[in-house]
């Protein structure tokens, strides 16, 4: 019975598909740096630099960077500037109601971002936020002038563009389309987007197209990507601990607590064993 | 001396056990209250059961003491224990995994009962407590669950109290008695935080004793399904295939306790979230009224019966209307109703089957989710077979044990995944099924070959 059971189980997971984001692009895979006091100080610099004046992060305390390597000084000569103390929450001034004035939509706080935006048995958050600050372009029919390829309609400009380089988008849409008459047909759809963010788009009909709706989008950049693929990388990685700053004690602590009750499990087994011992 | 009784026991326990049955009490209850000895690994989580819920208590108050039930400060106070608290995360990862885990070993245990008919004649008031039980457990899981005012916490909240809105006649003014407010709101937070912390658990605490003292009454049922007091005693009156539960069951117990924390605390230190199952990530982001989540999901231990309520559509109330007249017209030619009894059942099950497609679907919807868990307090008498335990029954038994088990887990998976076509069919069938193996069990479970149940328990020195 207990096998027929686990098969179930197993047959009802190997069932679940992940879905990328919600806009269907697929993620890719942020590189594991958890581990890396210097990625993630990297990753705290350009979050308090480009993030922490739109965002807050009410939950996390600057002085919690003493647990990525940081000493209290380090913290206040080079993070702080709006006059906080080391033990000041992550706060910001823009009151969410003028936020939303300018910019249709007040920013999220990033204190727990990372865990919100994982998806059941999926890609991370960081695996979302190192894709989505990676898949922006110029769109200047935009009113921020941007658009980004994970988050459609996105009210965020790509505020680290200055690192990124110019972009262009390459996008090809195979869809279906009512006509007048009630019946469908397939069209693709071919937009260029420019570095400008002026786009050229192209239509044409197809005739007798089996298969599927997809979206094909490719960004080029003009600089090489890695330097800045880099600082994106230990940014997602920052905000991946700082969704949970305990994590990595967690798991030390984890493996010593196994150990233990590995330990004791033995202990109960024997002791078990003498007690049954004459039981006939 | 004048009032005093005479006891055994002597110094401080003999003073205690002159005022209070001290020693009596744990004879009854532990020392001499005899167990079958062929418990085998299906009779742990009774025991586990029990610890879960110490674990959910004592976490439970460390909680309450940092957290805040107020809409503003809810979600904040919870990463506040996670952050700030001394050893809070810990605390916190214990009681939301101890969540899951109280329905995991409970949904083990009251397997147990179907497989080793637990349930069955002299034990029908056990099984109506532990029934009682898991529906206090599933009230205190869902008014827990709106307390980290996430988006899930809330809108889960929202869906399930507009549930109540769908009873006629009262449904709306039920549902806004229950919230307090128009909207999920900080008034529901705090009655819900009221509760979650003190009525709930004060219930259940009393049904687990409940629970316990009737089981001790009837004495355990064990996997052959036979009973250990009609068998053979020896010189003092105990039954000779029985074991007194302590020392024997107690270390048998504490064996059962280490297993458990090993995968207990792996899930708490390295997958607390366990995929987005235990802790949902969507709960990760604050409760906000004006957006409603493209996909609400239950935590998983809801989502076989969230399944059933979402496949009740306005065409399955036509299949269930056929079931109703079916069962009345098999009532009415084959049951074996006496007088009045014979004609009024079947009338009220056409009257039924008319009312299934006279009153709105998403009542109904209503109606087969709360029935699926109540269905549960009458399996002491849907089940007629002549043997207790699956061990004796015929083997095409065992397959639709298999199936309705199967069934479950897919109705859990159907639950947590957004609707469509193909799954809202499969969770009808699942529906079908699942209603099907209670409501049809008086007929099916007298069929078939029974294997000769034997004398005594069979047990294999270890």
């Amino acid at each position: 019975m207990i096998k027929k059971l686990l098969g179930a189980l197993a047959l009802s997971l190997t069932c679940t598909v992940s879905i990328a984001a919600e806009s269907g692009h697929p993620l890719e895979t942020a590189p594991d740096r958890l581990n890396d006091m210097a990625s993630l100080q990297n990753g705290a610099k350009l979050f308090v630099n480009y993030c922490l004046s739109c965002h807050s992060a009410n939950s996390m305390r600057y002085n919690k960077l003493t647990e990525i390597g940081l000493s209290d000084d380090e913290i206040k000569k080079n993070l702080l500037f709006t006059g906080d103390k080391v033990g000041d929450l992550m706060r910001i001034a823009m009151t969410p109601d003028d936020a939303k004035k300018w910019f249709g939509t007040a920013p999220p706080d990033l204190s727990v971002i990372a865990r919100a935006k994982s998806i059941n048995l999926g890609p991370t958050g960081v695996d979302y936020i190192y894709t989505f600050l990676r898949s922006y372009y110029r769109d200047t029919t935009k009113l921020s002038g941007w658009d980004n390829l994970v988050f459609p309609n996105v009210a965020m400009p790509n505020v680290l563009w200055q690192r990124q380089g110019e972009r262009s988008l390459n996008r090809v849409t195979t869809h279906q389309v009512a006509n007048e008459d009630g019946t469908t047909s397939w069209e693709r759809v071919t937009a260029k987007y420019d570095p400008q963010g002026y786009s050229e788009v192209k239509t044409e009909k197809l005739e007798n197209y089996r298969g599927d709706p997809s979206v094909r989008a490719v960004l080029e950049s003009s600089n090489p990507a890695a330097a800045f693929d880099n600082d994106v990388a230990d940014l997602s990685n920052f905000l991946g601990w700082m969704a949970e700053p305990v994590q990595l004690k967690r798991k030390q602590m984890g493996v010593w607590v196994l150990l233990f009750l590995a330990l004791f499990l033995v202990v109960s087994w024997r002791l078990n064993s003498v007690y049954w011992k004459d039981v006939k | 001396m004048a009032g005093e009784k005479t006891v055994e026991t002597t110094g401080l326990l003999g003073w205690i056990d002159r005022r209070f049955p001290l020693t009596t009490l744990f004879k009854e209850h532990m020392s001499e209250y005899y167990a079958p000895k062929n418990f085998n690994f299906w009779y742990f989580f009774g025991s586990l059961a029990l610890l879960v819920l110490v674990i959910q208590i004592v976490t439970g108050i460390f909680l309450v003491m940092n957290y805040k039930p107020d809409a503003k400060l809810a979600f904040d106070s919870v990463e506040y224990i996670m952050r700030e608290v001394p050893w809070g995360w810990l605390i916190r990862y214990m009681h939301s995994t101890g969540a899951s885990m109280f329905f995991v070993v409970v949904y083990l245990h009251m397997l147990r009962g179907l497989f080793y008919g637990s349930y069955r004649k002299p034990r029908e008031l056990v099984w109506i407590f532990g029934v009682a039980i898991f529906l206090c457990l599933m009230a205190e899981a869902f008014m827990g669950y709106l307390l980290p005012w996430g988006q899930m916490s809330y809108w889960g909240a929202q869906v399930i109290v507009n549930l109540f809105a769908a009873i006629p006649f009262i449904g709306p003014d039920l549902a806004i008695w229950i919230r307090g407010d128009y909207v999920v709101s900080d008034a529901t937070l705090n009655r819900f935080f009221a509760f979650h912390v003190i009525a709930v658990p004060l219930v259940l605490i009393g049904l687990v004793v409940a629970h316990i003292i009737a089981l001790h009454e009837v004495g355990s049922n064990n996997p052959d399904g036979v009973e250990i007091k009609a068998g053979p005693k020896d010189a003092k009156g105990h039954p000779v295939d029985g074991i007194p539960f302590h020392p024997y069951y107690s270390v048998h117990d504490i064996m059962g306790v280490a297993g458990f924390l090993i995968i207990f605390a792996a899930i708490v230190f390295f997958a607390p979230e366990m995929g987005g199952y235990f802790l949902e990530f969507n709960n990760f982001i604050p409760a906000d009224s004006m957006k409603t989540p493209p996909h609400i999901a239950p935590v998983w231990y809801f989502t076989p019966f969230y399944s059933m309520l979402r496949a009740t559509t306005s065409d399955f109330t036509w299949i269930l209307s056929a079931g109703a007249v079916i069962a009345a017209a098999a009532l009415f030619l084959k049951g074996n109703l006496k007088g009045v009894m014979r004609v009024a059942v079947p009338v009220i099950l056409i009257v039924v089957a008319v009312l299934f497609k006279v009153i709105d679907a998403k009542f109904w919807g209503v109606v087969v989710m709360g029935g699926a868990v109540v269905i549960l307090f009458f399996l002491p008498w849907l089940d007629h077979s002549p043997v207790k335990s699956i061990r004796y029954r015929p083997t095409w038994h065992k397959y639709l044990y298999a199936v309705f088990i199967v069934n479950f887990l897919i109705l859990g998976y159907l639950g947590t995944q957004a609707p469509s076509d193909v799954f809202n069919i499969m969770s009808q069938i699942g529906t079908v099924i699942y209603l099907a193996f209670f409501l049809v069990m008086p007929v099916w479970s007298r069929l078939g070959t029974f294997k000769p149940v034997p004398e005594r328990i069979t047990f294999h020195p270890h």
